[in-house]
């Protein structure tokens, strides 16, 4: 049970703002997909479209090839999880999960049965009786993804489902996600502005901002060789060098114009690209890198946060000649 | 502080008294063995108990009040209940007048809505029954159900709403398996308020009833023909069936939060 999504030129405008710009993509069947951006970037947006709680102002949605216009949230093979769980409190676990199969005629008994091996897929087993507030926050969550893919559903949307969760959980729930995606196959479609999370799972990141596409491919891509500078930023630290035909404030460093962007532990003191000689301003120890601040001799006022391995020396006002793996320009 | 806490408790036994005596006194005269209920306090007979559940037209009056005080609650719930829902739900330009003129017959008194309904039905040629009464009532019960409904719901009950027509259920499914069974406790509680008031209504029931009429306006004709006992005996059921619909109410309440 598993079905493609895709959004052809789809625009959403709520007055006069524009949720969504003539967005297209393409999300194959199975395949573990996040919408990342920041908020207000059109993430949710595309989401409700998908899953049929909004209708886009121009554009078309297909999901396993049929056009979803005028179809409503109920007669669309896609369920959500949503970021507030919206368990229905009172109703035990077993039949929150079961309420999707109650709905489409269910018989009681195949029912119990699927919601007891679907409570078991997410960790809950024998948990059927117990009501929704006798749980933790990770637990409800759990309950949330068992009863939103009880009715087999060809795609899953994911609203923020981890934001209501402490960090440590969050790491934890991110696995079982992947794992549960593996297992039963369904296309995922994942919203969430945390970009560690978006790597930890997606087979593909999504990067939105203002209402459009930023970047769009697998999470080593998407990081390592970014589309846009927003991108660039946005999957995270970025050290920015401006370049004008060839030359930076750092001197000669690549050809073209544009803004060169190294990650800090693409900088070292080995490398393809070399920077020249820097002051080591400030270090601090951040337990699986040391985090440093040069100051590069010919710009000192354009400083370059560098990640080093846990065991190099690094002293405040040492000088090093530093290097690049990977550069941008963009 | 602590000085004072005795004249706190002093002031709480005043405040109840001064809400409760007026009760106490009209219970305490329905067991007067005398023909007047006025002190002094002769004796305890069952007496006058016995004689108004003989008298037929008190039964029957009886009977009136409750059916029509568990017949309008019900309307008025489901009305105020689909209201409330449908304007907590969808923002329309006119979503605040409209809740505004629902809940603006609270300010009218029960006086006036009465005369309007009698002329209304003087115009279209409705006699006055016990249903031009219980129409009466669902006009003065519904603001009330629509503003505890509404002021119930709130953001999680519509986003369970949401998730529930994620999961595939119709419109009335959401509103039978989700949205009212979430509301319990608030429907629960609108619905025995609503009975008390319907219950002791009188000028509503006055004007609009005219042979089939509730026991206010039963108790109202007792007394022109002067005190007695017996009326202090109708008044405390009165009473005892007001204090069953408040307790019913608070043990629902409380039951289903617990």
């Amino acid at each position: 049970m598993t079905a493609g999504v895709e959004i052809e030129r789809v625009s959403q405008h709520y007055g006069r703002a524009k949720a969504l710009e003539d967005v297209s993509l393409s999300i194959a069947a199975g395949e573990f997909v996040v919408l990342l951006g920041p908020s207000g970037c059109g993430k949710t947006t595309l989401l409700n479209l998908i899953g049929g709680f909004a209708e886009p102002s121009s554009g078309r949605v297909l999901i396993g090839g049929r056009d979803m216009a005028g179809i409503g949230p109920r007669a669309r093979p896609t369920t959500t999880v949503f970021q507030d769980y919206a368990l229905f409190p009172h109703m035990t676990l077993g039949q929150n999960v079961g309420f999707g199969l109650k709905m489409r005629g269910v018989a009681r008994a195949a029912r119990q049965a699927r919601a007891a091996e679907m409570l078991a897929l997410v960790g809950l087993e024998g948990r059927s009786g117990v009501r929704p507030h006798e749980l933790s926050g990770g637990q409800r969550q759990r309950v949330a993804l068992a009863r939103a893919l009880a009715v087999e559903p060809d795609v899953l949307l994911l609203d923020e489902p981890l934001g209501a969760l402490d960090l440590k959980l969050r790491r934890q729930m991110q696995d079982e996600l992947k794992a549960i995606q593996r297992r039963v196959g369904t296309t995922f479609v994942h919203v969430t502005h945390d970009q560690e999370e978006a790597m930890a799972i997606a087979d593909r990141i999504v990067v939105m901002n203002a209402g459009r596409i930023e970047d769009d491919g697998p999470p080593s891509r998407v990081y390592l060789r970014p589309r846009s500078l927003f991108s660039a930023g946005f999957m995270g630290e970025v050290n920015k060098i401006p370049v004008t035909n060839g030359q930076s404030p750092l001197g000669p460093l690549m050809p073209g114009t544009g803004t060169l962007c190294l990650r800090p532990e693409a900088i070292g003191d080995q490398g393809e690209l070399p920077l020249g000689p820097a002051r080591l301003e400030e270090v601090a120890f951040f337990g699986t890198h040391i985090r440093a601040r040069f100051a590069p001799q010919a710009a000192p006022d354009l400083p370059l946060m560098v990640h080093l391995p846990q065991g190099a020396e690094a002293r405040p006002g040492m000088m090093t000649n530093l290097f690049a793996n990977n550069p941008v320009l963009l | 502080m602590k000085a004072l806490r005795p004249l706190g408790w002093l002031y709480l036994a005043l405040a109840y008294a001064f809400i409760f005596l007026p009760v106490v006194v009209l219970v305490v005269y329905s067991f007067q063995d005398g023909r007047l209920p006025v002190p002094p306090f002769k004796g305890v007979t069952l007496e006058w108990y016995g004689k108004i559940l003989s008298d037929r037209d008190l039964v029957a009056a009886m009977g009136n009040s409750i059916l029509l005080a568990v017949l309008t609650s019900a309307l008025a719930l489901v009305l105020g209940f689909l209201a409330a829902h449908g304007l907590a739900r969808v923002r329309l330009p006119g979503s605040g007048l409209m809740r505004l003129v629902l809940i603006a017959p609270m300010t009218v008194s029960y006086l006036i809505i009465a005369l309007g309904l009698l002329q209304v039905f003087n115009q279209v040629g409705v006699r006055p029954s016990l249903v031009t009464a219980g129409i009466g009532h669902v006009v003065i019960n519904l603001p009330l159900c629509f503003a505890i409904c509404f002021a119930a719901m709130g953001d999680q009950q519509k986003s369970a709403e949401r998730a529930a027509r994620d999961l595939g259920a119709a419109e009335w499914q959401v509103l039978v398996q989700v949205s009212a069974p979430m509301l319990a406790p608030a429907l629960a509680a609108a619905f025995f308020l609503s009975v008390t008031f319907s219950w002791d209504e009188f000028i509503i029931a006055f004007l609009l009833t005219r042979f089939d009429v509730t026991l206010p306006v039963e108790i109202w004709s007792m007394l022109k023909s002067g005190l007695s006992p017996a009326t202090n005996a109708v008044g405390s059921l009165v009473f005892l069936i007001s204090v069953i619909a408040v307790v019913l109410a608070e043990i629902l309440v409380v039951r289903r939060r617990g």
